[in-house]
């Protein structure tokens, strides 16, 4: 799971084996690739500057210098570091003794913290609360209104009142006493921080509701000014917890690592999408991974939750063990993924997947040539695209504008992808230690009948695609992780759900 | 294509698997959970606009009964726009000590060149283009063409402000005499697309071009509302769908209502959309499809960058780029401490022009980009 960091080490810790000693400056320049993985992730200078400090004094202590394989070491130490920053304490939600418990929301311009309001909102609900909703953002226009709109989703009351924003929260905390709501959750307009009238119109506010809890509304494409904003807020209003916002995208999201060093106090909640229920709680390990770009795993389950349909993805795995995967498996396949977004986001957020692919130029407008072809193509030739000769051949190029020469590499490609999706699922007894099940059904596939892979021939695999299937070894422990990763779910690994934080 | 349908074999393993183990449980909590609630999903394709829903050209809608922006000391009565330099200030401080301890020393040392790459990663230039630039003046120290501190600060400010003039020199909008201009805007989430609207918009009124606003943000709620409001300062012409219709249906509209009253320029806002998400770049390919038609041409498509943007701003202009052909870039919000140094990573990699510079939240708040004035708040 750590290759993306790792990968960056080969050339300087490649060097141990020819001389076999670890020496400081061998170190020293790990941790310049640990700085700049960090800073290319958005994590602000000044942080990632501590960070690896922090590291460094680590690595220098630990066993780095017996180990034998220093680069994992470093990056599990990386890791853990980054873990260690992103959690620390988790936020519990205390109910004020006389209600209501008051939540103030504050941030720049356009962070995303009146959909975060109405989220909140929700998610109290879903607590069993009963939470009011206040609109002070008097400042951008229709934003009572979209804040209006989004609490109606929400099924949650709201208060606004258009003269002044303080007066607005002050009167808005009465409404809640005399509602007898439970929770008040204040939105304001965005401002920026060097807008003194504005921070302290936003402390006059703080001062009028002394909420319980005032929360940054960050966005996870943040850069390095993350750091002077929450700073800025923290000095102004006292911060108590984080919203990190728009983490459905692909930012590396470094500035959820620079607030929080700032600010020191929990990063609440995450928000994941446009709809009000995807909003969650915050997950350390799996932010860390991000920031060090190995591949959001459990971000990427989450989407292919949303994409894929789980009857077609067991019945293409079962196709895949028996060797029985063709061209319209793959077409559908492709439909399927394509709904994920762009290929390249996709496999940036895979771990462990070869460089050579990572690196690859991917353009999505080939995927629509392939798709092409394999519709010009008649049913039984997607079954079996053996029977394709050159009159065929010629047929599909014409069909789908391309030239015969493309529909015999996409037809030979794809056999040489069949037998590697083959090894990648361990059937045929390349993997030892692999899934028993897959094994057994895989040694089924032998009675099928011709044409397909079997077994044997995915035996030829490694002279057949020799400068792909080398790499290949280093990939297919997805399975194993994705097992864990049920495995953990029953015993209390972090799955998305609306629960306050353990 | 090698490596594509290897790739897309190892994509198809990676994700049959996790669904295949996975999902169930997902969808199983899933279900119990979202009870109750009633998201408005946000459609996977757009459905044709039904006949009851066709968007409606309106001129004089009451005002809504919503807040009134706060009025802004630079919005009302304004002879001259703000200048760059002079809303940089804060910003500027900070740069302004690198300068002087660069200057400080009496070489140029491996401190100083350490000081240089820090204070673009600050301003969000971003690693790859920081050490391009840095090693480009490596040369010029080594060719024996800069010699002392002093020397390398004013190097590296001409090297950027060329770098950014080759790219970023013209700032002006293309617009064609003869045809309904359409000027596309697009964006992540927030960014101030809907407020650069209102600017652009009172800008061109005011030199003359009739405007029409087409509210294509169907999807955010109330973001119809909040272009009416600034289409309204502006005295531009205003379009608009129904919540939750065809934002294409719309920007057709709106060019059809500009082409018959004679409009030769429509503004079309596009609801934030992450890049990431592939159903709506296509629904902005299809925007951009049925708003060339005729008589609309679209003759810019700006992205709206905020200044506050890391290092996925590159991912953002590639990926709607290769959708729908960003012309230009408009960065918002550099009245912050932000510094937007991104727009130069995208303009390196991309070779996209920075048009436009957002500096507040008030209708004048909008200035030509000005490479000079950019790098100096840098630099100084
Ligand atoms: N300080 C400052 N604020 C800005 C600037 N441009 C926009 N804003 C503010 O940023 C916030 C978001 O602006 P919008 O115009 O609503 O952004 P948008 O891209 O249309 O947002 P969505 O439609 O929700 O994706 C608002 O509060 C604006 O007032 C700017 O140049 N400077
Ligand atoms: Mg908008």
């Amino acid at each position: 799971m750590f290759e993306a960091l790792s990968e960056r080490f080969d050339g300087i810790f490649a060097r141990l084996r020819t001389r076999g000693r670890l020496t400081d400056a061998m170190i020293a320049e790990a941790l310049a690739e640990v700085r700049d993985a960090l800073l290319e992730a958005d994590v602000n200078f000044t942080v990632a500057a501590a960070v690896v400090a922090r590291v460094a004094e680590r690595c220098r202590e630990s066993e780095l210098s017996k180990s034998l394989t220093p680069a994992q070491q470093v990056v599990k130490v990386v890791n853990e570091e980054l873990v260690r920053v992103l959690g620390g304490e988790t936020l519990h939600i205390r109910y004020a003794a006389t209600p209501p418990t008051v939540v103030l929301l504050v941030g720049l311009q356009g962070s995303g913290k009146t959909t975060a309001a109405a989220k909140l909102a929700r998610w109290f609900k879903q607590q069993g609360r009963n939470p009011l909703l206040v609109g002070a953002d008097l400042q951008r226009p229709a934003a009572v209104e979209q804040l209006r709109v989004l609490a109606s989703q929400a099924g949650v009351g709201m208060f606004s009142d258009p003269v002044d924003p303080v007066a607005t929260a002050a009167k808005g905390l009465d409404e809640a006493r005399r509602l007898g709501r439970d929770v008040l959750i204040v939105d304001t307009a965005g401002r920026l921080t060097i807008d003194e009238d504005l921070m302290d119109e936003v402390a006059r506010i703080e001062s009028v509701l002394s909420p319980q809890y005032t929360f940054l509304v960050v966005d996870a494409m943040t850069g390095q000014d993350a750091v002077a904003t929450a700073e800025a807020f923290n000095a102004a209003v006292g911060i108590n917890g984080v919203i990190l916002t728009k983490l459905d995208g692909d930012a590396r999201g470094g500035a959820a690592l620079s607030v929080k060093e700032v600010v020191g106090c929990p990063v609440a909640f995450a928000s994941t999408g446009e709809r009000l229920a995807d909003f969650d709680s915050f997950y350390p390990d799996r932010m860390a991974s991000r920031i060090l770009g190995m591949g959001d795993v459990l971000s990427l389950i989450e989407s292919a939750q949303r994409e894929i349909d789980h009857d077609v993805a067991e019945s293409t795995v079962a196709k895949l063990r028996r060797g029985q995967f063709d061209l319209d498996d793959f077409l559908q396949q492709m439909q399927q993924i394509k709904k994920m977004g762009p290929l390249s986001g996709i496999i940036g957020l895979l771990p462990g997947v070869p460089k050579e692919i990572k690196n690859a130029k991917i353009d999505d407008k080939d995927l629509a040539r392939v798709e092409a072809i394999i519709r010009s193509m008649t049913p039984a030739e997607r079954r079996d695209p053996v029977i394709v000769d050159g009159s065929r051949r010629l047929r599909i190029a014409n069909g789908s504008g391309n030239a015969p020469g493309d529909v015999s590499n996409l037809l030979r490609q794809f056999r040489e992808a069949q037998q590697m999706m083959l090894k990648q699922l361990g059937v045929g007894g390349s993997k030892a230690g692999g899934n028993k099940a897959a094994s057994a059904k895989g040694s089924k596939s032998k009675k099928r009948k011709g044409g397909r892979v079997t077994p044997r021939s995915s035996k030829n695999l490694a002279r057949n695609t020799s400068d792909t299937g080398r790499s290949m070894d280093g990939f297919g422990d997805l399975e194993q992780l994705a097992k864990q990763e049920r495995l953990g779910a029953g015993a209390g690994w972090p799955t998305p759900g609306w629960r306050s934080k353990p | 294509m090698v490596p594509l349908i290897v790739t897309l074999a190892v994509v198809v393993v990676a994700l049959s698997l996790t669904a295949a183990l996975l999902i169930a449980r997902g969808r199983a909590r899933r279900g119990t959970l979202s009870s109750g609630d009633q998201p408005t999903p946000r459609p996977a394709e757009s459905p044709p606009t039904p006949p009851g829903a066709a968007p409606r050209p309106t001129e004089s809608a009451p005002e809504p009964p919503i807040a009134t922006p706060r009025p802004l000391a630079t919005q009302e009565g304004q002879a001259e726009p703000p200048r760059l330099r002079d809303r940089l200030g804060a910003a500027r401080k900070m740069f302004a000590a690198y300068a002087t301890s660069v200057l400080a020393r009496g070489s140029i040392s491996s401190e100083t060149w350490a000081e240089l790459e820090e204070a673009l990663i600050r301003a969000d230039v971003g690693l790859k283009t920081a050490r391009k630039l840095l090693a480009d003046l490596r040369d010029q120290v080594t060719s024996g063409a800069v010699t002392t501190p002093a020397d390398l600060m004013a190097a590296l400010e001409t090297l950027m402000g060329d770098t950014l003039r080759r790219v970023s020199g013209d700032s002006s909008l293309a617009f064609e005499p003869d045809t309904t201009n359409v000027w596309l805007f697009v964006g992540v989430n927030g960014v101030g697309k809907t407020t650069t609207i209102g600017k652009i918009a009172a800008r061109e009124m005011a030199s003359g071009r009739h405007v029409v606003v087409a509210a294509g943000d169907t999807f955010r709620a109330a973001a119809i509302d909040q272009l009416e409001l600034w289409a309204k300062r502006a005295g531009a012409g205003f379009v608009r769908g129904l919540p939750g219709g065809d934002p294409s249906a719309v920007i057709f509209d709106a060019v059809q209502h500009a082409g018959a009253r004679g409009s030769n320029l429509v503004l079309a806002d596009t609801a934030g959309r992450l890049h990431t998400k592939a159903n709506l770049m296509e629904e902005l390919k299809k925007v951009r499809r049925v708003a060339e038609r005729p008589p609309g041409k679209v003759t810019e498509v700006l992205l709206v960058v905020d200044a506050t943007t890391g290092q996925n701003g590159l991912a953002q202009a590639r990926e709607f780029t290769s959708a729908i052909g960003v012309t230009g870039v408009v960065l918002t919000k550099l009245d912050g401490t932000a510094k937007g140094g991104i727009v130069v990573a995208i303009q390196e990699e991309l070779g996209i022009p920075v048009k436009l510079v957002g500096l507040g939240e008030g209708q004048a708040d909008l200035v030509e980009f000005d490479p000079e004035a950019f790098v100096t708040a840098m630099l100084h």
